[in-house]
């Protein structure tokens, strides 16, 4: 354990003096499928709550698939999937993005977390209290103003705890990565382990990383919460 | 309709692995969890102390990572056990392997059981006490009380909470072919490597996925209506 940390512990937490890796890569991947995810999200949960079918549908849709296959067969989809293609391989631009572990990978996880986030707010918006809508129709606001000062702001924040649970599930999610080779933490505890034959060393530091993270995460979520939820105290 | 190219049957087979792992990982951490949910609510210390570490550890856990720690040392371990096991016996020399499969349904439990436990410690709270006080006071011995009172009316709370842990197994049996199973998914990589068509064999994959997320979430419908029997709903 002790050699591990040695010889691999610049490489697990940020880099080896040329590339980022580790820590740093792991949370680069959460960061960016979250933004990915949220910005999709917050548009189709809007729509999803729609009355028209055309607008729905096609939502619905989409986070039924995602939700329904687990998210390494989209990753060898988008990963392995879409170069097999013989129109993404003649096409210059699609070549060289899905030709990177990395961007694949990003596309693959921001597109999963958009369907989850995307039904958590959808949730959210149609959890909205009538009184709040009510008074901002009583006020004269138009809908994209309602949408914009009440409807989205108090949404976003009762979906914080279900939201924060997400992303931990994201955290999780990105050890994915390193099938697609990319460096994060789980595959420096693998080359650890293919350097060392010692699984339990190697890995275990890894699982404590994670741990630590998540804990952090959850900390960062739980002071979210009070901040943002204070007036939901009785 | 689909032409799978003569690898149908072992997309077929491939797709019955999965089946059966998912089955037996949610049973394994079906028993894990019951187990873990009493000891949690235990009035032990030591006991309910130790639950909450193995729930800890194992939810702020990446499952992936759990799977390559424990997949790759248990076999060490093992192997280590029967080595002492020789050196104090000399008469016997054995090995224990483990194929991926055991050792797939053995980690998904293991890492699913601390889901479930904090799923049925919920459930099991929320089982009005004065049902378990009258049960006892019948003069029920507390398998009997498990068995009769708490465990059919705790199953409609935690039934919710148990249709999403069993998609969550059956997307996670995915993660069983980086370990060296074929499942599903390694089927269909070996039929889109020999056919080129990575893409198409994937998206079959998939389809297999959504297909039985689907039928389990009928099922699981189903279920929970059965459970909910007795409990008068408000007609509006």
């Amino acid at each position: 354990m002790i050699y591990i940390i040695q010889n691999f512990g610049k490489e697990f937490l940020y880099s080896d003096g040329y590339h980022i890796t580790g820590l740093a890569m792991t949370l680069w991947l959460l960061v960016i499928s979250c933004a990915i995810g949220f910005c999709i999200a917050l548009p189709l949960a809007i729509l999803r709550n729609a009355r028209n079918p055309l607008l729905w549908g096609p939502v619905w849709l989409y986070t039924f698939v995602i939700r329904g296959t687990p998210l390494y067969v989209q990753l060898l989809i988008v990963y392995t999937g879409f170069y097999s293609l013989d129109f993404v391989r003649d096409h210059v631009v699609l070549a060289d993005f899905f030709k990177q572990g990395l961007n694949c990978t990003l596309l693959a996880f921001g597109l999963n977390t958009g369907a989850y986030t995307t039904e958590i707010f959808a949730g959210a918006i149609r959890e909205t209290s009538f009184g709040e809508v009510d008074a901002a129709k009583s006020l004269g606001m138009s809908r994209f103003t309602m949408y914009r000062r009440i409807i989205i702001p108090s949404a976003l924040r009762r979906a914080l705890p279900v939201y924060s649970n997400e992303v931990i599930l994201m955290l999780h999610a990105t050890t994915l990565a390193f099938t697609a080779t990319v460096p994060d933490i789980l595959k420096v505890a693998n080359d650890a382990y293919s350097a060392t034959y010692n699984p339990f060393a190697s890995f275990s530091t890894a699982a404590l990383i994670y741990l630590c993270i998540s804990f952090v995460l959850i900390f960062g979520f739980r002071k979210a919460e009070q901040h943002f939820l204070a007036f939901l105290k009785p | 309709m689909l032409d799978l190219a003569g690898y149908g049957p072992q997309i077929f087979a491939g797709t019955v692995t999965t089946v059966e792992l998912s089955l037996l990982s949610l049973a394994v951490s079906f028993l894990l969890g019951l187990l873990g949910a009493s000891a949690k609510l235990s009035k032990n210390r030591i006991i309910s102390g130790a639950a909450t570490v193995y729930t800890t550890i194992i939810r702020g856990v990446p499952d992936l990572v759990l799977m390559l720690l424990i997949f790759y040392s248990l076999q060490i371990w093992i192997n280590d056990a029967t080595d002492y096991l020789d050196n104090i016996q000399n008469s016997i020399d054995f090995e224990v392997s483990l194929d991926p499969f055991t050792s797939g349904v053995i980690t998904l439990g293991f890492i699913y059981g601390a889901y479930f436990t904090e799923t049925f410690r919920g459930a099991f709270l929320a089982v009005p006490r004065g049902q378990l006080e009258a049960a006892r006071s019948f003069g029920m011995r507390p398998m009997l009380v498990f068995r009769r009172i708490l465990f059919p009316q705790m199953m409609r709370y935690a039934l919710p909470g148990l249709a999403n842990n069993w998609q969550v197994i059956l997307k996670a049996t995915a993660l069983v072919s980086l370990i060296g199973l074929t499942d599903v998914i390694k089927a269909a990589q070996n039929a889109g490597e020999g056919t080129f068509r990575t893409f198409y064999f994937m998206s079959v994959a998939g389809l297999v996925y959504l297909f039985l997320t689907t039928i389990s979430n009928g099922v699981l419908l189903l279920l929970e209506r059965k459970y909910a029997v007795g409990v008068r709903k408000a007609v509006m």
